[in-house]
């Protein structure tokens, strides 16, 4: 029996570095996209308190402890990044494989992030752990900060390309001007 | 421009997709009869002030109401469309 | 001339730069044109209609003459203001719109034919014979027309698009701008300062004049010092705001490298979106000319240009300069003169009751009435109240009045109002939400009073977000009166100019009244004044005061033209940053695409997605060829195709099945575990949407399949129709398109292949048609369906993205023992065709279940999307166009989608037109082009003879209407 091999979103595109800015790709064990259904929240929140140390996380924001980030991902819906989870009263589905996660960091990530998205990302008012549904060019995306100056980007796994493409492009642009 | 997702809060305009006025939320029964299918689908006011009208957050998958005045274009609130009156 | 010892330039940093082939020394600091005055180049370029020769006339963005080219190849940019681009050792500067030379210019012969070129001379001439327009008038006018030429090939430069967001944004870092952001910065607010010039200050770089007991520029720099320490306070220079948008988002051009002689990889513009809750204009007043008989001669320039070019650059534009104007400010101009040793050959005031002290002599009541100097001004005609009299002068200063930069006030629709004061337009309150004007943008023209201004709507701000202000001791300032008496146009013969870049002069403005074009906007479009890159910046409001003059009305009843956005040009390339080339759109990638790739398959769009089109082999030297034998491949043995790119939407809740069955027009409440059912959606209006298959994987748990176009339109569908309609419903979708690797099999050889793949095999009984399960693939969990898109006994195999890849080879290795392989879009194609399935060829947006025959499956049981409005009369009509088959009936064969029907013996014209053809394919099996199309009383018509005309490909071919499935009516092949 042939055995399949793996291959990550972002295999031979990652890691990349403009200056004192890297891009490189993170692959958590399993991406698992929880739905609670109607009235289902309060339980599905304590099991997943349980489970991966984070509630069910309000609109923008994530929670998770112990390795697992619950990342709010939309309406009725958060992803859990980590270990796979399982919870009564929501809808899961596996979703590993649809996204590529990048983790972009350094001195002037913000600056590269501002290049990429319409999304209002001064440290103020997007703190480590808020999260947003956005857009990264033309594209959807998840942006999560983890940090003064790194973030977690989700996208859409076939994208993964541009996605890089887009983010090296703004990557050349702020680390020229610094 | 810049619309209010009711999740995400203030979001540039070129996150939302538009769809038309909200009387698209208060869909007739099968046997309305035509002039309310009619009314329903196709006949539209094209008011000078304010309307509302539905946005989706593609990002989010919201469906929202906006509220707006179409001649200031100024946006005076927003709610799901899964929780605005019909 | 360079004036040693004043000024803001680094003399110990000389900057080599040419222009028009010669090579020139400037100083770190200055602008092109100030390094040209420097050098005593006053001819810059030739004007636009006229060739008439042009020189600088300002110090900033409103430069209606100095427009050069930079650069060369095919780097070269035209059209730049002289006046803004910033000098760079080895800057090439070319002038333009001349021919042979800029002092040589054939074209200037216009100027002797202006008599017959006045305004509207085109919209008079151009209009007769009609079939001249194209052929050759336009032509000849395209020729004539525009300034600097494009490269003609694509700007490899490097442009950027980026966000900020701010509290507030304060547009201008003169005094009024500077203490706006000082106290709002000291305040707490988040405060973005942008200038469009490289330096901050404003006038007071321009000036002569002390703040706080400090010279200005230096108490700029000191509050520049503050500013830096703030880290809530974002100074951009370069940064022009171009625009004033909805919600208090502003349009920005940041020169970000246009001032570098090697950028490398800095993006030589920034088109920045900014955000603010507030904004302050500070952008300053724009210093207006005076009309007389040849006033547009290299030499003649704003006053307030003047005494910028002398004491920030330490520029003397001439050696003996005259200075006249209507207003205090052409005295201030003079006296800077007199103290930096340059000679003030006389002071024209067309005021007689002012008093004028210095050494110059002094006209009032007088007025400049002509001028002379071939290629740049050499001697100024005067009448005054003594007569008249021709002075010699190489430079003269005008200044008529200043305009409050209103312009930004004005994008939303705002008009400004005229204050009679100061005879200028100013801001109407509250015309931009959010926005206030302060300064000289709102017409305080002291600095006292600009400073005060400033740190009044910088305080207003903090205070309206919720950060009271601490009030500020104001410097001290000048704080003189704005003394002006209005003159737009002196009386006489000869051309007087008013709009310098588009060449319009008083006479222009008259003979517009004169044939009844009254209205400002009538006007503009008529003689053409206002238009172009400097949109009326200088000759705006005196053009109106002509009109109103001359159509006996007030300035404030003639009203101003509307400004709208941009303020200053923004070049194509900045807009578009980003969007070239890779950066147009995402691309899709399935994960069998470097396989495909690999094998020479070329890719087409779908969508975003990239597709395998065919698989050619050694020796075929056609499309067509592959494409024949994967249909032959197929239907013999077997192939795998990547059907990856069909949307996966996962259902799950308690209300799924009966949601689904409202979204589709048939029932799936009905479907068991395990088990795939067609369906088919409409939209509300009774059309079709989409079709696919979904499939129950468990109780309450469904995976529905949409086609790759519609995907994203149908799951913000589903999202609708479930929050708009069914809110109550309890079920849960998400998209799982991107998790899922899969890939078609099919072909009598398909389960041979699917069950070297499965760790478990399968058997046709145990997995009959339309059967699904989870099940191991190779070890690894993947999921199988029993479907059919080609007629053959038909497979689906999902595994994780992850092992896409290495499945499609371990597939195709396989399927090559079975004497199978991979198949492309094409021969999917023509694979479907042969069975009548339906894609978006068929389904396009304008077909109704009826009109493909499945009007039976709209389910007479329950409600559905599209269901009330499908059942209209004119939906269900016998003589609508039915979904029909066309097989070739005469001696031409070829039949071409896209190509109308008419019946056998009618001629090909709308009114005979029965139909279209929709999709075409190749049939090795039949031997023959076989169609799908739309056919009036279609279904009642099999059998017929009609008529495809293809206008577009010159294609007439006879064909037999038939049913639209050619192979395997009985579908004994897909159960097989």
């Amino acid at each position: 029996m042939a055995k399949l091999i793996a291959l990550t979103p972002c295999a031979d595109l990652l890691p990349l570095v403009a200056g004192r800015i890297t891009l490189s790709e993170h692959v958590p064990e399993a991406i698992t996209s929880v739905s609670p259904f109607a009235g289902r929240g309060a339980e599905v929140s304590a099991a997943l308190k349980e489970i991966a140390g984070g509630r069910l996380p309000k609109p923008n924001r994530t929670t998770g402890a112990r390795g697992f980030r619950v990342i709010w991902t939309g309406r009725h819906q958060v992803m859990v990044l980590g270990p796979p989870v399982s919870v009564p009263g929501a809808a899961i589905a596996d979703q590993s494989d649809g996204w590529a996660v990048l983790r972009l960091a350094g001195p002037g990530a913000d600056q590269v992030l501002a290049r990429l998205t319409p999304v209002d990302l001064r440290r103020d008012v997007f703190k480590p752990g808020h999260t947003a549904r956005t857009l990264l060019r033309h594209m959807s995306c998840s942006i999560t900060r983890t940090g003064a100056e790194s973030y977690e980007i989700m996208v859409f796994r076939s994208m993964a390309k541009t996605a890089v493409h887009d983010i090296c492009e703004a990557m050349t642009s702020v680390a020229a001007r610094a | 421009m810049r619309i209010d997702c009711p999740l995400c809060g203030t979001r540039d305009r070129s996150e939302f997709t538009y769809q038309g006025h909200a009387l698209a939320l208060a869909r007739p029964a099968p046997d309305a009869g035509e002039a309310a299918w009619d009314d329903y689908l196709h006949n539209r006011e094209n008011p000078a002030g304010q309307t509302r009208d539905l946005w989706y957050h593609d990002p989010c998958g919201a469906w929202v109401e906006v509220q707006r005045n179409t001649v200031t274009h100024a946006v005076t609130g927003a709610v799901l469309a899964a929780e605005a009156k019909r | 001339m360079r004036l040693t010892g004043r000024g803001l330039v680094d003399p110990d940093h000389p900057i080599a730069f040419s222009f028009d082939g010669q090579t020139y020394e400037g100083l770190r600091g200055d602008t092109l044109a100030s390094a040209l005055l420097a050098n005593d180049v006053r001819l810059v370029g030739r004007s636009f209609k006229y060739h008439r020769p042009r020189g600088i006339w300002s110090a900033g963005s409103e430069e209606p003459n100095a427009l050069v080219t930079i650069g060369e190849g095919v780097g070269q940019t035209p059209n730049v203001r002289a006046t803004c681009q910033e000098l760079y050792e080895g800057l090439l500067a070319q002038s333009q719109n001349h021919w042979p030379s800029l002092k040589r210019d054939a074209m200037a012969v216009n100027d002797l034919l202006s008599p017959f070129l006045s305004a509207g001379f085109y919209y008079k001439t151009f209009m007769w014979p009609r079939a001249f327009w194209e052929t050759i008038y336009e032509p000849i006018i395209r020729r004539a027309a525009g300034l600097g030429a494009l490269p003609g090939r694509p700007d490899t430069a490097r442009y950027d698009k980026a966000w900020a967001h701010c509290d507030l944004l304060v547009i201008g870092a003169g005094p009024a701008g500077l203490m706006a952001a000082l106290v709002a910065g000291r305040a707490g607010l988040d405060v973005i300062l942008a200038e469009e010039d490289s330096r901050a200050g404003g006038r007071l770089l321009a000036e002569r004049e002390e703040v706080d007991g400090m010279p200005g520029p230096q108490w700029v720099g000191s509050v520049l010092a503050e500013l830096t320490e703030l880290p809530n306070v974002r100074l951009m220079e370069r940064t022009t705001v171009t625009g004033a948008y909805d919600q208090g988002t502003y349009g920005a051009l940041e020169r970000s490298g246009l001032h570098l002689s090697d950028p490398g990889d800095v993006p030589l513009e920034t088109f920045w979106h900014i955000v603010a809750r507030r904004a302050i204009l500070a952008g300053g007043a724009l210093e207006r000319p005076i009309a007389f008989k040849d006033n547009d001669r290299p030499g003649i320039m704003a006053a307030g240009a003047v005494r910028a070019y002398l004491n920030r650059w330490g520029v003397s534009p001439g050696r003996s300069v005259a200075v006249f104007g209507n207003n205090d400010d052409a005295h201030r101009t003079a006296k800077d003169l007199g103290e930096a040793g340059v000679r003030v050959a006389a002071i024209i005031d067309s005021r007689s009751d002012v008093e004028i002290a210095g050494d110059a002599p002094v006209y009032t009541g007088a007025e400049v009435i002509g001028t002379s100097g071939r290629l740049g001004l050499s001697e100024i005609r005067v009448r005054h109240s003594g007569g008249e009299r021709s002075i010699r002068t190489d430079c003269l200063a005008v200044s008529g009045g200043w305009n409050p930069s209103v312009h930004l006030t004005c994008h939303m629709n705002g008009r400004p109002v005229w204050r009679e004061d100061i005879a200028a337009f100013v801001p109407a309150d509250g015309a931009v939400p959010g926005l206030a004007a302060a300064g000289a943008a709102a017409g305080s023209f002291s600095t006292a009073g600009c400073l005060a201004d400033g740190a009044k709507a910088g305080a207003e701000a903090a205070e309206a977000l919720g950060r009271p202000a601490v009030k500020p001791d104001l410097p001290r300032a000048e704080d003189g009166a704005y003394a002006i008496s209005p003159l737009w146009a002196v009386p006489g013969k000869g051309r007087a100019w008013l709009d310098l870049q588009n060449d319009v002069t008083v006479k222009d403005i008259k003979l517009s009244a004169q044939e009844n074009f009254r209205s400002v906007e009538h006007m503009k479009r008529y003689t053409t004044q206002g238009m172009a890159t400097d949109q009326g910046k200088n000759s705006n409001v005196a053009a109106l005061a002509v009109l109103a003059d001359a159509t006996g009305r007030s300035i404030p009843q003639t009203g101003t033209t509307t400004f709208r956005p941009p303020y200053a040009p923004v070049s194509i390339a900045a807009m578009g940053a980003g969007s070239r080339s890779k950066g147009f759109a995402p691309e899709r990638f399935t994960t069998s695409d470097k396989a495909s790739r690999a094998l020479g398959a070329p890719m087409i769009e779908a969508r975003l997605w990239y597709r395998p089109s065919y698989f050619p082999h050694v020796g075929e030297k056609t499309w067509r060829e592959a494409c024949d034998r994967e249909v032959g491949m197929v239907r013999s043995a077997v192939g795998v195709a990547d059907v990856s790119t069909l949307g996966k939407i996962d259902i799950q809740g308690q209300d799924a099945a009966e949601f689904l069955d409202f979204v589709y027009t048939n029932t799936f409440s009905t479907l068991k575990p395990g088990r795939v059912r067609y369906g088919l959606m409409l939209r509300e209006d009774g059309h079709v949407m989409d079709d696919g298959t979904t499939a129950c994987l468990a109780e309450n748990h469904y995976v529905m399949t949409t086609t790759t176009a519609a995907a994203g339109a149908v799951m913000r569908h589903l999202d609708f129709v479930h929050q708009a309609h069914r809110p109550k419903m309890d079920l849960r979708m998400v998209s799982v398109t991107e998790h899922w690797a899969q890939f078609a099999i099919a072909g009598p050889k398909a389960r041979d292949l699917v069950n070297v793949v499965l760790d478990s095999p399968i058997d046709n009984d145990s997995f009959a048609f339309m059967s699904c399960a989870e099940v191991s693939v190779s070890g690894v969990p993947g999921r199988l369906f029993r479907i059919s898109f080609s007629g053959e006994q038909g497979y689906e195999v999902a595994v994780p993205a992850r092992y896409g890849e290495a499945l499609f080879r371990l597939l195709l290795s396989q399927a090559a023992v079975l004497g199978g392989g991979p198949y492309g879009m094409e021969a999917l194609n023509v694979l479907r065709i042969e069975k009548g399935f339906i894609t978006h060829s068929e389904i396009h947006g304008r077909t109704t279940a009826f009109d493909i025959g499945m009007q039976r499956m709209i389910s007479a049981k329950k409600d559905c999307i599209g269901k009330t409005a499908a059942a209209r009369p004119g939906l269900i009509d016998e003589g609508r166009e039915q979904l029909v088959g066309l097989k070739p009936a005469g001696p031409v064969r070829q039949l071409t989608a896209g190509a109308h029907l008419f019946d056998a013996e009618a001629s090909a014209t709308r009114e005979n037109d029965q139909g279209y053809v929709t999709s075409v394919g190749y049939s090795p099996a039949f031997g023959t082009y076989l169609g799908l199309g739309f056919l009036k009383r279609g279904r009642a018509r099999h059998g017929e003879t009609v008529r495809l005309v293809d206008h577009l490909r010159e294609i007439e071919a006879l064909c037999e209407v038939c049913d639209p499935v050619f192979l395997d009516p009985e579908g004994e092949r897909l159960r097989g």
